[in-house]
């Protein structure tokens, strides 16, 4: 293995009519990920370069970067994979770039809320019940894959309708809301079905896949939304069989 | 809303992360007419919180008692606690881990539906309810979809305090660098709570994320609040060489092993009970995490440990659990390991050593959350209630940051219901951060970097303050600190942008980092005994007749960290023999 | 407050030339057009044979032509790319259960009745799930009885 890898990283300031590449040469060593390649470089070679890193370990969605084309988690993605070099690393795509491989997520953080993730259940009535629901493991099981998102954003990076439209919902969202409508616990299906049978929501996938195939969790965002599909045609099927008056 | 100042709220929330969610959540619930609003150097999600793997301790179960947690955490934190907020504490836990179920929280189960508890370390009952191993990430999340159901909390995502504004011993907000700009802001507030977390990063090997570097502590440190027990730092016993990712002690509650060089389990030397073929609460692996570090530097003295490219490590093994066992309740962990030591723990040992994970000290509060300085309260990581005393036990940290963050929410909102608005004279303060930041942006002939900086004081704060300290350790320490915040003042920064600037945030993290650093070592060379994970070489044991009080240390005017003490509020559990594994 | 310029990242039109998989959804997508193909050249392969024996045989010779042949295969082709995705994506939008295959489980949950929270005895069907492969596989041996079908009814 060569003791050095040349990492081409974008760079960008706010003004820059387009984003440049840098070169830097960082040592190749066993076990260093991308992240500590740009690390290296920050403390080292060009304390200018601006990224966002946190947990080192693959779990609080931080470091996305488009490493050699593809959305990675920097912290998990190691730097001998791309030997001899050069690794080419790049700001997440389909996001605004803030400045250099820092990228706007603000539009998800607007989307999120609007699946509404979270327990929606009308029974409380301020009573506070002192033991717990009830769930098996196995109805843990239906949808524990889907709440295990880090929210990373690379299926969002990974995703072309979501490059092309800038309404759509995207991968991440349409989980999360998956996520809460398996959940024994929840009774919100038909308010989030009102928000995701448009057009915008899950009617927006093409089924492109490669959501699924970039996701560092395992949380198959594309077969939520195609499940939320059968799951919406069904309703509306029924919608016009059955219109709730005659009920 | 104050002229001048970016925005006005009633309670501004420092830090989004399990108690800084749980305390927004709690005010928008019971004081919805209230404007609250969470400010954190990054999304919420990613808060440290979400790297909590093992579990959060509620008595709940028929054969458990709130008394039994309560001893529990009182011996394991080696009687520096203060009794009447364990009680407390342990009262209010297992409701808080019922609300957060009810919010969707996908806690592990029985078969019968029911919740699923487990063994941890130095707790006589199983009681840690758990979210498979990412417990933490699992809390975070919950917290954080529940709390945007409340569309009026406001919140200002990656924005960076460096100052609270305090006036006449009363807090009325902060000035904060909205990173994406690099635009100097004040937010005014009627009461601030800061829930930043901890400050791993003040050493060098650490299961902390980056953002870990003690932001709030410093934040009060330097507003006149005193931090408490500052040199109660706790070494989680495994963690990964090199990158010091954590290894949850829930491998060793569901039966794992330590191993030294020769296969041996060495635990049972140092009196922490007889090795079992299957877990015994409260002995050997399941002994209390300052224990189990102090075991390992013994263990390294004796030679027999094994040498790893990063220094001397021990060996978790995890074999004899199964495939199974490790897929159900251990997938992460063995996920972790293939990734970054491509060792799978289904049929290898594990490469483990101690390594930085929490601070038992911070800023002080009273069982509310209450500061000394008036419409300042903190909660989570950050505070030293204390219920963790000398040494926290696994497990009591997530639940620790729902009740305290609820409890200091509450009582911030609480005060900001009846408090006056800001003075217009602090908004000058905003300008004074404007230049300061200003001044660090521009200087030339700066010649120092902030990673050299860095490294030399995480350096300085292993050698003098580690797992076993000295007073000469320290007394060098200190000296070295004392260099380092000389060459902090010729720092040289490469990057002159406002717009997302990293280095800037790193240098001001770094200032922060030298405030701690400064607080625990004047704290541990005040303390001379050797009590929970403060061991002195030249103190060996602990002294409750001197001791069994809190270090505070304030800051004087000319900047280090003046020590007074503080009694250890004692209630039904006088100080007693702490036994573990007989 | 004038947030600084952001820089939009431009979306190439041959976004799905770079990488194989957004080609092989490409391509997927392009399986419709020979679809409708497929569907048309039934429709007047059954109208022909509707108009008797000459019209039967004026289409027959109009199919074998070099080029119609070459769209038929350049179709077919298409068509088995149609089929083996939309197979494999159907256990994904559908998660198939087998109720006997799963366990029921006797619990007590607690229910709301007129306001008061009440135990109430509850029987939880869990488990089941027929796996992904088992759809996948079925669809198949679907697909070859009903070709032998047709293939019986037309040779016969």
């Amino acid at each position: 293995m060569p003791d050095s890898i040349q990492m081409r990283v974008t760079r960008y300031t706010p003004g820059d009519s387009a984003p440049t590449v840098a070169d830097y040469d960082v040592p190749l060593r066993q076990d260093w990920s991308v992240l500590d390649g740009l690390n290296h470089i920050k403390d080292n070679l060009d304390g200018s370069l601006s990224y966002r890193w946190s947990c080192r370990m693959g779990i609080c969605g931080s470091c996305g970067m488009n490493v050699q084309g593809t959305p990675k988690l920097t912290c998990g993605t190691f730097l001998s994979d791309y030997a001899p070099g050069p690794v080419r690393v790049e700001p997440l795509t389909n996001f605004p770039i803030v400045r250099d491989l820092v990228v706007d997520i603000d539009d998800f953080m607007e989307k999120l809320p609007k699946v509404k993730p979270w327990i929606v259940r009308n029974d409380e009535a301020g009573a506070l019940i002192d033991r717990e629901y009830l769930q098996t493991p196995e109805e843990l099981e239906e949808y524990k894959q889907f709440s295990n998102c880090i929210n990373c954003m690379l299926c969002y990076a990974a995703c072309p309708v979501y490059g092309l439209d800038e309404d759509f919902i995207g991968p991440a969202a349409i989980a999360l809301a998956e996520r809460y409508d398996l959940d024994t616990r929840d009774r919100g299906r038909r308010e989030r079905l009102d928000v995701l049978i448009e057009r915008e929501g899950v009617w927006g996938c093409t089924f492109v896949g490669e959501c699924t195939r970039v996701c560092p969790k395992h949380v198959d965002p594309a077969g939520a939304i195609q499940r939320y599909k059968l799951e919406a045609a069904k309703e509306s099927v029924m919608a016009v069989l059955l219109p709730r008056g005659a009920l | 809303m104050s002229e001048g100042a970016a925005a006005a709220h009633d309670v501004l929330l420092v830090g989004g992360g399990a108690a800084g969610l749980r305390a927004a959540i709690a005010i928008a619930e019971t004081n919805p007419a209230l404007s609250v609003a969470v400010i954190s150097k990054v999304y919420p999600m990613r808060s440290h919180t979400v790297s909590a793997e093992g579990g959060a301790a509620g008595a709940m179960a028929a054969d458990d008692t709130l008394d039994e947690h309560a001893y529990d955490t009182v011996s394991g934190g080696d009687w520096l606690g203060d009794q009447d907020a364990i009680e407390t504490f342990v009262q209010e836990a297992p409701r808080e881990l019922l609300q957060l179920e009810h919010w969707g929280c996908p806690w592990s189960r029985q078969p019968n539906g029911r919740i699923a508890v487990r063994a941890f370390g130095g707790m006589k009952k199983m009681r840690t309810w758990f979210a498979a191993d990412k417990t933490g990430f699992h809390m975070l999340h919950t917290l954080f979809q529940t709390s945007l159901k409340y569309a009026d909390l406001r919140r200002y995502d990656e924005w960076f305090v460096t100052r609270l504004l305090v006036d006449d011993g009363r807090v009325h907000g902060v000035v904060a660098i909205e990173l994406r700009t690099g635009r100097i802001e004040t937010i005014t507030a009627k009461a601030v709570v800061l829930c930043t977390g901890g400050g791993g990063k003040v050493f060098p090997y650490t299961t902390n994320a980056n953002i870990c570097t003690g932001d709030g502590m410093a934040l009060a440190y330097r507003a006149g609040a005193p931090l408490k027990d500052m040199e109660f730092v706790q070494y989680h016993p495994t963690g990964l060489p090199f990158t010091g990712i954590l290894i949850t002690e829930a491998t060793r509650a569901e039966g794992g092993w330590l191993l030294n060089k020769d296969g041996y389990r060495y635990l049972q030397d140092y009196d922490l009970g007889k090795p079992e073929p299957t877990p015994v609460l409260r002995s050997m692996e399941l002994g209390p995490r300052d224990r189990l570090s102090q075991a390992f530097v013994h263990e390294v003295e004796k030679g027999r440990t094994i040498e790893s490219p990063y220094g001397p490590v021990v060996h978790l093994d995890l074999r004899h659990l199964g495939a199974k066992l490790i897929d159900t309740k251990l997938p992460m962990v063995r996920e972790l390991c293939l990734k970054y030591e491509r060792i799978d723990p289904v049929k290898e040992l594990i490469p483990v050593r101690p390594v930085v994970h929490y601070m038992m000290g911070g800023v002080s509060t009273d069982i509310n959350g209450a500061t000394p300085i008036e419409g300042l309260f903190a909660a989570g990581e950050t505070a030293c209630v204390s219920i963790n005393g000398a040494n926290r036990l696994g497990s009591n940290s997530l639940p620790e940051c729902l009740v305290f963050g609820a409890r200091a929410g509450n009582a911030a909102a609480e005060y900001a219901s009846s408090a006056k608005p800001a003075p217009s004279v602090v908004l000058r303060q905003n300008d004074d951060e404007e230049r300061r930041i200003s001044q660090l942006l521009a200087t030339d002939g700066g010649t120092e970097q902030i990673a050299d900086i860095r490294e030399a004081v995480q350096s300085t704060m292993e050698d003098s303050a580690g797992i076993f300290r000295s007073g000469d350790s320290l007394a060098k320490g200190i000296d070295q600190l004392a260099e380092s915040r000389q060459r902090l003042a010729s720092l040289k920064l490469a990057d002159r942008t406002r717009a997302f600037n990293t280095e800037l945030v790193a240098a001001l993290e770094l200032a922060n980092l030298l405030d701690i650093a400064e607080t625990i070592l004047h704290s541990a060379i005040s303390r001379e005994e050797s009590r929970g994970a403060h061991q002195r070489t030249d103190f060996t044991t602990r002294d409750d007749e001197n001791f069994l009080n809190h270090a505070l240390a304030y800051r004087d005017a000319d900047g280090s960290p003046r020590i007074e003490r503080l009694p250890v509020t004692i209630t039904r559990w006088p100080p007693g023999e702490r036994v573990y594994g007989r | 407050m004038s947030a600084p310029a952001t820089y939009r990242q431009p979306v190439s039109r041959l976004w799905w030339l770079k990488k194989p998989t957004y080609l092989l959804f490409m391509l997927r997508e392009l399986t419709c057009v020979f679809v409708a193909w497929s569907v048309v050249f039934l429709t007047m392969f059954v109208y022909a044979i509707g108009r008797g024996e000459a019209a039967y045989r004026r289409f027959l010779d109009w199919a074998a032509s070099p080029v119609v042949v070459v769209v038929n295969l350049v179709a077919l082709a298409f068509l088995v790319l149609h089929t083996v995705t939309w197979f494999a994506l159907t256990p994904k939008a559908a998660v198939v259960r087998a109720p006997r295959a799963g366990r029921r489980v006797v619990a007590t949950k607690m229910v709301y009745v007129a306001g008061k929270v009440r135990p109430a005895a509850t029987v939880i069907q869990v488990g089941g799930r027929v796996p992904g492969a088992a759809v996948i596989a079925a669809q198949y041996v679907g697909l070859v009885v009903v070709s032998v079908f047709i293939a019986w009814l037309v040779l016969r």
